[in-house]
């Protein structure tokens, strides 16, 4: 379903694309009065972050940010989106092959559980995972208040990212140059490796980049499977919240400004990915 | 999915490659997403319809319930008047920066829910934030308050319409709002005569998916809700507490209602969207 949700190359690339009319005066107020909520909203209220997080100097952002529990934290955080990222980089591929490629009775359904992390509230998913792996585990597993467990936890909710960036790609691909090489002899991995894998590159970069920057903000999922041990499983939103509730917003700010610095990459990144597709074709 | 029935037969799988590949992604899935999900159904109804009957009998978590749903419906509200606003301006209409914009509308998607309520707390916060004393002498109460949970909602839901409805306004063009124009249509008319029924299609996926995220918000409403019993508590906030409490029917419960609307929401856009490109 959400294709257009989670493939934002494309809509975003499109969206500034194609121009249009100028503006009158309608149109303007319109745009004035949706810049305006856009603004207090959204703007405003990050860009408060970056100042607050600039109050205390560089010493102050740095002392904050590489403080021993708060290092870990980012340390694990970092880390394990990137792992799961990974992982991502080939389940996602290999998903989306399948729902392409493969036809069987049962697909429509797996289409839907794809999407399901995507709009299961996060502390509803953390709950969904201790149910199997936790305590009460009908497999034994418990994985609970470990590493494992955010590892787990980045994989639900990352999950639809490159499934549904690449899929629409495939979709598309033409057969007929695959079926070209296959007749010039090329073997079915030669193939894939010289033929396909080079078209999906852009859409499982920007998946991939998506999956990396939600692993990196997840929060909800964790608190119920985590245990959030600092220095162990502690994750960075974690400790942002626990400065928020100690009543150290300077603190959490900083914090913050690092995730937001991450979030943003992600954007320039997307969009750079999105130029490249643009110029090709 | 529907794409695929209209083009030519698209190249399968074939060899022995195609069954392990099949298998590995159902295994993966099964033990991901369907099997857990399945037993949030079965805690839930463990004891009978007790669990369910538990959290409906409890005049806390109805109110809870009940807040949770006009918040949503607010922020939806909210949303899709801005998404198809924005949308109609960035798709038909020129502007200097429109590209920065395009970009900066997708960052609530990649903020951290904590971050954003901590930006919320920054600016509108009673005691310190930018904004939030000003607001307050006037009157006002954001953060703490009823209006700081539907803020930090429409914050990260906000892009959800705009992505669904701008690559439809591209796909249909505008030749049709033209020709309504140049008989003698007003901008009123063309739109809700031509553009709306247009994209009608693409409003309502955004619409749903946008109830589905702002119900299940979790991290944002935690920060600026301050988490008052029965005032400023919504759904996701008591599946927490009562799990903390050893309550883990009530839990599993109210887990339940929130992941039956997800799963509903997924599949009636699933069910909608084929319809619609066939």
């Amino acid at each position: 379903m959400t294709t257009a949700t989670l493939a934002p190359d494309r809509s975003a690339a499109r969206r500034s694309a194609r121009g249009g009319r100028r503006l009158n005066r309608y149109s303007g107020l319109g745009l004035g009065v949706a810049m305006l909520w856009f603004s207090l909203l959204v703007l405003i209220p990050l860009l408060a972050v970056l100042v607050t997080a600039s109050e205390g100097g560089w010493s102050g952002f740095w002392d904050a940010v590489t403080n021993e529990q708060t290092a870990a934290a980012i340390r694990l955080t970092v880390g394990t989106a990137f792992g799961v990222t990974l992982v991502n980089v080939v389940m996602g591929t290999l998903i989306a092959w399948v729902l392409v490629r493969d036809r069987f009775f049962g697909k429509r359904l797996l289409e839907v559980l794809i999407d399901i992390p995507f709009a299961l509230p996060t502390i509803v998913a953390g709950l969904v995972l201790l149910s199997l792996y936790g305590p009460d585990s009908p497999l034994g597993v418990d994985i609970h208040n470990t590493r494992i467990a955010v590892f787990l936890a980045f994989l639900f909710v990352t999950l639809p990212f490159i499934v549904r960036t690449v899929q629409p790609v495939l979709a598309e691909l033409d057969h007929e140059v695959e079926e070209a090489a296959a007749s010039l002899g090329a073997s079915r991995f030669t193939t894939f490796r010289r033929i396909i894998l080079p078209s999906l590159t852009p859409a499982i970069a920007a998946g991939a980049a998506l999956s990396f920057a939600r692993g990196v903000s997840e929060y909800g999922s964790l608190v119920l499977l985590s245990g959030n041990l600092p220095m162990r499983t502690e994750v960075t939103s974690v400790r942002i919240l626990s400065s928020i509730e100690n009543d150290n917003v300077d603190n959490a700010a900083a914090v913050a400004a690092v995730l937001l610095a991450i979030s943003f990459a992600v954007i320039v990144i997307l969009d750079v990915i999105q130029r490249r597709v643009m110029r090709r074709g | 999915m529907a794409e695929q029935a209209t083009r030519p037969r698209p190249r399968t799988a074939r060899g022995p490659g195609r069954y392990v590949a099949r298998l590995i992604v159902t295994a993966y899935l099964f033990f991901l997403v369907a099997w857990p999900l399945y037993l949030v159904g079965q805690n839930t109804f463990e004891g009978g319809l007790e669990n369910l009957s538990g959290i409906l009998e409890d005049p806390d978590v109805v109110h809870e319930l009940r807040l949770s749903l006009m918040v949503a419906v607010i922020a939806v509200v909210i949303n899709t008047v801005f998404g198809v606003g924005v949308s109609l301006l960035l798709v038909r209409y020129e502007f200097p920066g429109k590209r920065l914009l395009s970009a900066l509308l997708d960052v609530p998607l990649s903020v951290s829910p904590i971050v954003v309520g901590l930006s919320l707390v920054l600016v509108y916060g009673g005691r310190n934030g930018w904004f939030g004393p000003a607001l307050e002498g006037a009157g006002f109460q954001i953060i703490f308050a009823t209006p700081g949970i539907v803020m930090a909602t429409v914050f990260v839901a906000l892009p959800l319409v705009i992505r669904e409805v701008v690559p439809v306004l591209e796909e249909v063009g505008d030749e049709q709002e033209q020709a309504a124009r140049s008989l003698g249509a007003n901008a009123i008319q063309t739109f809700w005569r031509i553009t709306l029924p247009a994209i009608k299609w693409g409003v309502i996926y955004g619409v749903v998916l946008s109830l589905a995220r702002s119900l299940g918000e979790f991290g944002a409403v935690k920060v600026v809700s301050g988490n008052v019993l029965g005032e400023t508590r919504t759904t996701t906030l008591v599946v927490e507490e009562k799990y903390l409490n050893f309550d883990k029917g009530g839990a599993y419960a109210a887990a339940f209602l929130l992941a039956l609307v997800a799963v509903a929401a997924i599949i009636v856009v699933s069910v909608l969207r084929p319809k619609e490109s066939r």
